[in-house]
């Protein structure tokens, strides 16, 4: 992590690398559905507003009309709430937009519960699971606000859809230079024997400071950024429960259908540890201040640590 | 204010003859293919037969040996159940052997029990979830705009899927845009899965309440060959989207399914297929 860059939230980078892809490609097209000052899509709107739709608070509509532009020679971004683009919309991604396979980025905004004081209705917990079961689509979680620019930028020549979830909160950056892309989707940020951390989103920088805890009592931990879910690196990720022979995952999510179960899908069927999973625990959120949500629901760096101690106690 | 029905004042007479004869044959594909399928949708597709015949023999600028050809207009089956008429028009239009349509549903065959733009050369969007096609079509009719292209595209509804919320999205946003270059055609046959739709979940008046979200509406006979090509070709110069209203009766062809909701999803037996048959041909007989 670097402290010397001011915190950036990842909705920023989406609507910043928004902007340059419309610059660099007359083809970006972008919609949003009343939520483009919340979700970035304004800097993209104010620019090009031959090629920006606001469907109005129209959610489906939103997603067939993107499955149309798409269809039509277009690659379609489509922003909202994480919580309504997967949700409220989740037929119209799945028939208009992932059975026919088309360039449609379904870029959802205030992912988790960092959302905060709107309470549960605006919090998704589920929108990584829903993605994730949708036949071709892909799906990303990026950890900083460089790996987001980076990976909508890359977006753009991606084949079929994908699912790019960012959030409301600022965080700190994990990669002070803009990478390239997102690369394999499972980046080692931390070599370590002991555990295996994987984390997604803005559990990441607490993944690595839940390492430094971890070496303070002599825990030589691991930690893998896993930004692109589906389809998820097997090799790394499977190379990696290999060598310590046991893990945790960490995401803002519900642990069914996320992160935690991408990877103990992996290890189930490559290399079955023992895997810890922090996460949302098949409740709802509700409303609070981002930090003390963080606090109830355990998604701290403390609470990792701990989890890591007891899944490396339990299975070693 | 319920709108006038279409002038057909100055229309020069059309011979329909031809139209009629070639609605009638897909009719007979129709009963053939769900017959050899043992499933699928008749009465949809026999109700919107004529309307679909009007679009790909006559109205529509489309190339069956170039299907992706940036210019030509687009038809999209949003009551994607009614896919026998949709693949009945493209093979006797040529986008592929008519022969392939004794396979519908067939488990190697590219005809799927709904419309799927991947396995069939000439079908425009999947389908078959309804309530999305005219969102999808205003995607297209903004990215042809974006584009400078001329093609026109013609969407079909059924009567009863205009109960999904979604149709009523995108009939504000098809306004919104102004549209030119968007026709939606609803195949009122009055009927679905349960029952008559005015009994089930009533959508009447359809063109007031299009009107009232900012289109020019029509009402038409859906089974009269010219009012259809008169209809679809007016729409084409209505500045703004354009809904038709295509009265129709569900089976329409076949006596035992004409306005039977139980001829909704059921195939025919061989018998009935003979008979369905032996009455469509008598029809082209007597045309002649």
């Amino acid at each position: 992590m670097n402290a010397e860059l001011k915190p950036r939230a990842t909705r920023e980078a989406y609507g910043e690398a928004l902007l340059e892809l419309g610059r660099e490609h007359d083809n970006v097209v972008a919609l949003d559905a009343d939520l483009s000052g919340s979700t970035m899509s304004k800097f993209f709107a104010a620019e090009f507003p031959q090629r920006f739709f606001n469907v109005g608070v129209a959610e489906a509509n939103m997603m067939s009309i993107a499955a149309g532009l798409a269809v039509s020679g277009k690659v379609s971004y489509a922003s909202t709430f994480a919580v309504f683009a997967t949700g409220r919309a989740f037929d119209q991604v799945r028939q208009g937009i992932c059975q026919p396979n088309l360039p449609v980025r379904v870029c959802a905004s205030h992912g988790g519960i960092t959302v905060g004081e709107d309470g549960s209705s605006h919090q998704s917990v589920e929108d990584i699971g829903l993605m994730r079961m949708l036949p071709n689509m892909k799906v990303v979680v990026p950890a900083d606000f460089n790996q987001t620019y980076a990976a909508v930028k890359e977006s753009y020549a991606h084949a079929g859809p994908m699912y790019i979830r960012t959030g409301r909160s600022k965080l700190p950056y994990i990669y002070p230079e803009m990478p390239a892309g997102l690369g394999s989707g499972a980046d080692v940020l931390r070599t370590g024997n002991d555990i295996s951390i994987f984390a997604c989103g803005i559990m990441v920088a607490k993944a690595l400071e839940a390492a430094e805890l971890l070496a303070q009592q002599g825990i030589d931990a691991e930690v893998v950024n896993v930004s692109v879910i589906k389809p998820i690196d097997v090799d790394t990720v499977a190379a990696s429960l290999e060598k310590t022979g046991c893990a945790v995952t960490a995401e803002e999510h519900s642990i069914i259908g996320g992160l935690g179960d991408a990877v103990g899908e992996v290890a189930a069927e490559y290399h079955p540890v023992r895997i810890g999973r922090l996460g949302i625990r098949d409740v709802f959120g509700k409303s609070g201040t981002p930090e003390q949500l963080l606090e109830e629901f355990r998604l701290t760096a403390k609470h990792l640590a701990s989890l890591a101690d007891q899944v490396i106690k339990s299975s070693k | 204010m319920h709108p006038a029905p279409v002038s057909l004042d100055n229309l020069e007479v059309l011979d329909t003859l031809g139209l009629k004869k070639t609605a009638n044959q897909l009719r007979q594909d129709v009963v053939r293919m769900t017959c050899a399928a043992g499933s699928g949708h008749p009465g949809g597709s026999l109700s919107s037969a004529d309307i679909v015949t009007a679009l790909y023999f006559q109205v529509m600028n489309h190339r069956p040996a170039e299907p992706k050809w940036p210019e030509r207009d687009r038809f999209i089956l949003s009551k994607g159940h009614c896919a026998p008429i949709l693949y009945a028009a493209l093979a006797n239009s040529g986008y592929f052997p008519v022969d392939d349509l004794l396979n519908l549903r067939k488990i190697d065959c590219h005809l799927q029990g709904h419309p799927d733009m991947n396995k069939t050369i000439g079908v425009e969007i999947s389908s078959g979830s309804l309530g999305q096609g005219l969102s999808i079509s205003i995607g297209m009719a903004l990215a042809m705009r974006l584009d400078n292209l001329p093609g026109h595209i013609f969407t079909l509804l059924g009567d009863g899927e205009s109960q999904e919320g979604e149709v009523w999205e995108a009939a504000m946003a098809a306004a919104q845009y102004k549209l030119d270059h968007l026709t939606a055609i609803v195949d009122a046959n009055g009927l679905q899965i349960d029952g008559f739709t005015k009994d089930i979940m009533n959508v009447e008046p359809l063109p007031a309440k299009y009107e009232a979200f900012g289109w020019t509406a029509r009402s038409i006979d859906g089974h009269d060959m010219q009012q259809i090509v008169e209809a679809l070709e007016w729409s084409k110069t209505v500045p703004g989207p354009v809904a038709i209203i295509a009265k129709t009766v569900k089976g329409k062809g076949v006596s035992f399914m004409e306005n039977q909701a139980g001829w909704h999803g059921k195939a025919p037996t061989e018998e009935q297929r003979e008979q369905a048959i032996t009455e469509l041909k008598a029809e082209v007989e007597a045309l002649a």
